[in-house]
C-alpha cells in the first residue's frame, strides 16, 4: 500500500515538473511577445495542422524508417565486431587504431564524404549514419566481452555447453547491460545525426523540414516537429526498452 | 568404471607483471582405482585447484599425461568448483538442467533436488540463495550429469559446521547410491577422514605427493566424531609433518 502511494506520488511529481516547464515556457513567450518564441498553444496548433495535413506523419515516418534501418545495421554489425575483438587479442590490437580513428571522425565529415563519394542517395545517407554509430557500438560491446566472467565460461566448458548454449546462456546475459547502454546512447545519437544527414542531402524527412522552417523563420514549426520526435523516442523507451530491460533484469534481487 | 592415472612432469605459470614464473606442480604421480573416494589434503595455494583443472581438461598447458580409463566412452566429469559458479540469470533448476546434454529425465533432477532439500527453491534465482544452498545446487549439477569422475574443490569451505556436516552426509548418500571416482580437495583433516577411502597428502608448491594413507574406519561409523577425531590424533602423532600442510 505504501509502495503504491509512493508510486503515485512520484508520478504526480513527474506530471508537476512537466507542467512547470510548460508554465515557464508560456510565461517567457508571453513576456517576450516575439515570433521567435511562440506560446505552447501556437505550437500545438501548428502540430495539429501539420498532422492533419499528413506532412508531419510523412516526414516523421521517413526519418523513423532511416533510424530503424541504420540503427539495426549498426547494432548487428557492431555486436558481431565487438564480440570478435573482445575475444581475440591479436585482432583487437590490429584494429584498435582503426577504431580510434573512426570514433573521432566528426559526424559532419562522414556525412559530407559519403555524399561526395556515393552521391545524394538513400544508401549514402544510411551509410553515413552507420559510420557514425558503428565504432561506438563496437567499443561498448568489446569492453563488455572483455569483462566476461571467466569462471562461468570455464564452467560452461567443463559441462560441455557447446557454442550455442554458451552464447545464449552465459555470454549474452552478461553483455545485456552493455547492449542496453549502446542502444540508448545509440538512439539518442543516431536521430540527431539523421537530421543533419537529411538537412544536407535529402528532400524528405525531419531534417529537410526543419531546414525549410529555418529558411522561413518558422519557429513554431521547428518546435512542433521537435516535440513530435522527442515524444516518439520517449515512446520507444517506454514501450520497448523499459519492458525489455525489466524482463532481462528479473533475476536481480 | 573409471580409473585415473595422473603423471604430471610439470605445470608452470608464466611470469605476470613483476611476479616471476611459478612452478605449481612437479613430478606428480598418482593412480585412482574405480569408484574410489580420494581426499587431497594440502596447504592453501599448493596447486590443488590447478590439478583439478588439468584433470577436467580446462587447463591443457602442462607437461605430462592424464589417462582416464572408462573403457570405450569419453568420461563424463562433474566438477564442484570452490565458488558455486551458478548462472545468476537462470533459476536453480535451469542451472542444473543446462549442464545436461540433450534429453534428460526430469525425475533425476527432481530426486536430486529432493535429497538436497531444494525442491522448494528450484524456481528461485541464485541471488536469493544462501551460500550453503548455492553449494548444494552446484553439487546437484555435478551429480545430475551422471559423472564417471567427480572433482570437488573445497566445496564446503566457509560453511558453518552444522551445514557443512549436513551437506557432507547428503554428498555421501548420493555417492553411495551411485558410486563413481571422487577427487575431493580439502585442507580440513577431519572432513577428509570422514569422507575418504584414501588420503593423499600434498606438499607446498611445486606440488607433489608426500604420502598416502587409507582410512580404516568403516563407512557406517564415519559419522562417529569420536572415531574420526581419534584417527586424526593418531595420524598427527605418527606424522607430525602433516601439521605443516593444514
Amino acid at each position: 500500500m505504501r509502495l503504491l502511494q509512493n508510486r503515485y506520488r512520484l508520478q504526480l511529481l513527474n506530471a508537476l515538473s512537466l507542467l512547470l516547464l510548460l508554465g515557464l515556457w508560456q510565461f517567457l513567450a508571453f513576456y517576450l511577445n516575439s515570433n521567435t518564441l511562440p506560446t505552447p498553444a501556437v505550437v500545438a496548433k501548428v502540430f495539429w495542422q501539420e498532422t492533419v495535413s499528413g506532412q508531419l506523419p510523412y516526414h516523421l515516418g521517413i526519418t523513423l524508417f532511416r533510424l530503424v534501418v541504420s540503427f539495426t545495421i549498426a547494432m548487428l554489425l557492431g555486436c558481431a565486431l565487438g564480440i570478435v575483438l573482445g575475444c581475440n587479442k591479436a585482432l583487437d590490437a590490429f584494429f584498435d587504431n582503426w577504431l580510434v580513428i573512426f570514433l573521432n571522425i566528426p559526424a559532419l565529415v562522414a556525412i559530407i564524404l559519403c555524399y561526395v563519394w556515393f552521391g545524394l542517395v538513400e544508401s549514402a545517407a544510411i551509410l553515413a549514419v552507420v559510420i557514425n554509430k558503428l565504432p561506438n557500438v563496437v567499443v561498448t560491446v568489446r569492453e563488455g566481452t572483455r569483462t566476461l566472467d571467466q569462471d562461468l565460461l570455464e564452467m560452461a566448458r567443463c559441462y560441455h555447453f557447446g557454442r550455442r548454449k554458451t552464447f545464449i546462456h552465459v555470454v549474452w546475459p552478461q553483455l545485456h547491460p552493455f547492449l542496453m547502454a549502446a542502444t540508448r546512447s545509440g538512439l539518442a545519437l543516431i536521430w540527431k545525426i539523421i537530421l543533419v544527414v537529411e538537412l544536407l542531402g535529402r528532400s524528405q524527412g525531419m531534417g529537410y523540414q526543419l531546414h525549410l522552417f529555418f529558411q522561413l523563420f518558422d519557429v513554431a514549426g521547428i518546435l512542433a516537429y521537435t516535440l513530435a520526435f522527442v515524444a516518439v523516442i520517449q515512446l520507444i523507451e517506454l514501450v520497448i526498452l523499459k519492458p525489455l530491460d525489466k524482463k532481462a533484469q528479473r533475476w536481480r534481487r | 568404471m573409471t580409473a585415473i592415472a595422473i603423471d604430471i612432469h610439470s605445470k608452470t605459470y608464466s611470469a605476470q607483471g613483476t611476479a616471476p614464473a611459478h612452478r605449481a606442480i612437479a613430478n606428480l604421480k598418482l593412480t585412482l582405482t574405480s569408484n574410489e573416494f580420494i581426499c587431497l589434503v594440502g596447504p592453501s595455494g599448493c596447486g590443488k585447484t590447478t590439478l583439478l583443472n588439468i584433470i577436467a581438461g580446462l587447463d591443457p598447458d602442462f607437461k605430462g599425461d592424464i589417462r582416464l580409463e572408462t573403457g570405450h566412452k569419453k568420461p563424463v566429469i562433474g566438477y564442484v568448483f570452490q565458488n558455486p559458479r551458478l548462472l545468476p540469470w537462470r533459476t536453480v533448476r535451469e542451472n542444473i538442467t543446462l549442464a545436461l546434454a540433450g534429453e534428460h529425465a526430469p525425475e533425476t533432477v527432481d530426486a536430486l533436488l529432493d535429497i538436497m532439500q531444494l525442491t522448494q527453491a528450484q524456481h528461485v534465482y541464485p541471488e536469493r540463495l544462501s551460500l550453503g544452498m548455492s553449494r548444494r545446487v552446484s553439487i546437484i549439477r555435478a551429480f545430475a550429469v551422471n559423472p564417471d569422475i567427480l572433482l570437488m574443490d573445497e566445496p564446503f569451505v566457509s560453511l558453518d559446521a552444522p551445514t557443512a556436516r549436513q551437506v557432507r552426509n547428503l554428498l555421501l548418500e548420493l555417492w553411495q547410491r551411485r558410486p563413481h571416482t571422487v577427487l575431493f580437495v580439502t585442507h580440513d583433516l577431519r572432513e577428509a577422514i570422514a569422507l575418504a577411502d584414501r588420503l593423499l597428502f600434498l606438499s607446498p608448491s611445486p606440488m607433489t605427493v608426500m604420502g598416502e594413507i587409507s582410512v580404516p574406519i568403516a563407512r557406517a561409523e564415519r559419522n562417529d566424531e569420536a572415531q574420526v577425531e581419534a584417527f586424526r590424533q593418531k595420524l598427527l602423532a605418527h606424522y607430525p609433518e602433516i601439521k605443516t600442510l593444514l
